[in-house]
């Protein structure tokens, strides 16, 4: 454990060239997916909340299933798609950082889906009356409230990014852990570990830990500023 | 251009949960004289404001205006004001752009709003920093905006302080005096007699009595009321 | 998919392409991968021509598929048979041979088995089935998994009835199932270089080498252009002559952990 901790601290400070690509790459690939996830996600979770139709119940109970979603299946699916021998063999996606995007904004889509669909409902209770008596109603009332609890759903934004950040079973599959290329923590993480090396893969874990905490942090500061601000 | 009023209830009832909360109530709302509501609580005032702002559809009987396009020209205040995480003005302006107003007018209109409540200089603080009192001014202000020819309140000053509640009431004549109708509900009797030329009375769900301001109640529920008894026992 | 995630995506696929131009994508095994040969020869061969190397490190089966899918245009794995049916199925243009090395069977120190420092493999392995000694095995179709099958039948042991709960199937790459031998003191069959390069060995050590049994051929082969047009087929070549070429099998033979020499260049020139 001891070994691992100075692992760890030893890499951060040596700047050690790789680990800063490892980690660079990691960012980028998470937090691109949780960029897409939350532009799409949200509207369609503020519409599922405020929407009224046929089957409602049903979509809302597979959403929140999907969020179990394995990493390791959406992987395999997305792999089988981007494949040559696949639909979309075309793109030449596969084994690139951007088949790692793909596979997770599909992982983390349905969360913050989800998640919002369950704050603008919630929210909505409150909103909704005086809304509908200034005329404002439907998606146009729920994407209102959805920018008016924004700061909240700063929150759901972190799980997603929590969830895509840790996975390694998706980015491994259709990345391929290429190094220099597709290599991100995770899988850097998995490889150490599969060649025995664990103090290394520990510190590498922990650099990863800090990383999300920090990140953490910063939206923390973030929603308690904007609280005293804006109320 | 017609007037919205005079609104019709058209024997409205109201069920939730199987209990009946408005039970056949029929009347007419015209224009001119603003109009109390009281009751006790529980006795449906709520509801029924809302079954004529349109916030709920009764489950038996009609509610109809005078003309169409009566939605746009009603506004209403609540107990506890809700307000968007933004300025004061955004709040009103918020209003303005979703009853249609252009782009041009609506900063103007917004702060005139603001000016006519005496909210003027808190126009770029967060809405939801204000007190109570001024939260619930601003809402009027949101209304002002919208020079609505109905003003639905339902207790508008239930939660707030004799200070505040005295500065609401003045705004409450500013627009009676500028034409809109007030639609009001309350508990308090007293709030009723400064505000109010007629009042209705609510009895679990009936209309028991409607009259000009009343010096004594013909009915015994409404004697009862003002002698200030609980109203079931 | 909406609008705006349409045009993200293309720019991420334009994103991918521009660094298309120029690079290969070699489908491996593990056990190359892990050693760190690749580390150590593909920044020569990406000096020298100024393109770029991409191994996918996923064990001779899954390599072999990878190549029949069109996903690389070079394959790089080591288990003859598979690599020949592979060429006679067309999705290889041609069999090259570029270097071996040799497995090793290591087992606890205190070896149950009795065979530490024996050179017949056979015999080890009768001995293991006898003791029912606990025995670590790939079974994810890996060059080496193949290896180890072939082994049991040279023992004259048909192991897929013969297993018992000593028989612990890992169904992992080479470095995990050696992380689960070392955890349960179980023999187990690896490469030499993975062994050289592994760290958490526990009380493990080599017990078994030096049968020519063990000869472990590595070969390499062109994904076919034919079958698949998208092959990036002057580069993947180029690879390929590189690697078999009197400047790559040097590299090879300069590779080395701790002095020792990991694999051993034999391609026929």
């Amino acid at each position: 454990m001891l070994e691992a901790l100075s692992t760890g601290l030893r890499l951060v400070a040596t700047l050690d060239l790789r680990l800063w690509e490892i980690v660079g790459l990691s960012l980028a690939v998470s937090l691109s997916a949780v960029a897409l996830a939350t532009l799409v996600g949200l509207p369609l979770g503020a519409a599922l909340a405020v929407g009224r139709f046929p089957g409602r119940q049903a979509v809302i109970v597979v959403l929140n299933a999907l969020m179990g979603l394995p990493p390791v299946v959406v992987g395999l699916a997305i792999y089988l798609l981007l494949s040559r021998a696949g639909p979309l063999g075309e793109l030449g996606l596969l084994f690139t950082p951007g088949a790692m995007v793909l596979a997770q904004t599909v992982l983390v889509l349905p969360i913050i889906a989800a998640l919002a669909r369950q704050a603008v409902e919630d929210a909505w209770l409150e909103y909704e009356e005086q809304l509908r008596s200034l005329g404002v109603d439907g998606l146009r009332g729920a994407l209102t409230v959805l920018w008016d609890i924004r700061f909240s759903l700063l929150t759901v934004v972190l799980a997603g990014l929590g969830r895509a950040s840790a996975e390694v079973g998706a980015v491994m599959i259709v990345g391929g852990n290429i190094d220099g290329v597709t290599r991100v923590m995770t899988t850097a993480i998995a490889l150490e570990t599969s060649k025995g090396d664990l103090p290394l893969a520990l510190g590498l874990g922990m650099v990863l830990i800090a990383i999300v905490l920090a990140l953490n942090a910063g939206a923390h500061l973030i929603r308690d500023a904007a609280a005293r601000r804006y109320g | 251009m017609n007037g919205i009023l005079p609104l019709q209830l058209e024997d409205v009832s109201y069920a939730a949960g199987g209990r009946k909360i408005i039970d056949r109530v029929s009347l007419a709302l015209e224009a001119g004289s603003s109009t109390i509501i009281l009751g006790a609580n529980g006795a449906g005032k709520s509801v029924l404001m809302r079954l004529m702002h349109g916030l709920l559809a009764p489950s038996a009987g009609r509610v109809v205006w005078n003309t169409v396009g009566a939605r746009r020209r009603q506004a209403m205040v609540f107990q506890r004001p809700v307000m968007l995480r933004r300025s004061a003005l955004a709040n009103v302006d918020y209003a303005l752009q979703a009853a249609g107003v252009a782009p041009a007018s609506r900063e103007r209109l917004a702060r005139e709003a603001l000016a006519e409540v005496g909210l003027l200089a808190a126009a770029a603080r967060p809405a939801r920093v204000l007190s109570g009192g001024e939260q619930q001014r601003l809402a009027l202000a949101r209304a002002w905006a919208l020079h609505p020819e109905v003003l639905f309140l339902d207790e508008p000053t239930a939660s707030l302080d004799p200070g505040a509640t005295r500065e609401i009431e003045n705004i409450i004549r500013a627009f009676d005096a500028a034409g809109t109708k007030i639609v009001m509900s309350t508990h308090s009797l007293g709030q009723a007699r400064r505000l109010g030329d007629e009042v209705i009375y609510l009895h679990q769900g009936h209309v028991v009595e409607r009259a000009r301001f009343f010096p004594l109640p013909a009915t015994t529920e409404a004697a009862a009321f003002v002698k200030g008894e609980l109203p079931w026992a | 998919m909406g609008m705006t995630t349409k045009v993200l995506l293309g720019a991420l696929v334009c994103a991918s392409a521009q660094a298309q131009t120029g690079y290969i994508t070699v489908a491996s095994t593990t056990s190359t991968e892990q050693s760190g040969l690749f580390r150590h020869l593909l920044p020569l061969f990406e000096r020298k021509t100024g393109a770029q190397v991409r191994v996918v490190a996923l064990g001779t089966g899954q390599a072999l598929d990878a190549g029949r899918r069109g996903d690389a245009d070079v394959v790089f794995v080591h288990a003859r048979a598979l690599e020949e049916k592979f060429v006679a199925e067309g999705h290889g243009v041609k069999r090259v041979e570029v270097m071996y090395n040799d497995f090793v069977l290591v087992g606890p120190k205190s070896d149950p088995a009795g065979i530490a420092g024996g050179t017949d493999v056979a015999a080890a392995l009768r001995k293991i089935r006898a003791a029912q000694a606990p025995f670590a095995s790939r079974g994810d179709r890996s060059g080496t998994h193949y290896a180890e099958l072939q082994l049991w039948q040279a023992a004259g042991i048909d192991i897929a009835t013969a297993k018992g709960p000593w028989y612990r199937d890992t169904g992992s790459a080479m470095g995990p199932t050696l992380n689960t031998a070392s955890g349960m003191n179980a023999y187990v069959l690896t490469d030499r270089a993975t062994w050289l390069s592994f760290r958490n060995r526990g009380e493990l050590a080599i017990a078994v080498q030096g049968d020519r049994r063990l000869f472990n051929q590595y070969g390499v082969m062109l994904v076919n252009p034919a079958k698949h047009p998208h092959v990036e087929r002057k580069l993947g070549q180029a690879f390929i002559d590189w690697l078999v070429s009197r400047e790559g099998q040097a590299a090879i033979a300069a590779y080395r952990i701790g002095g020792e020499q990991l694999f051993f260049p034999n391609a026929k020139l």
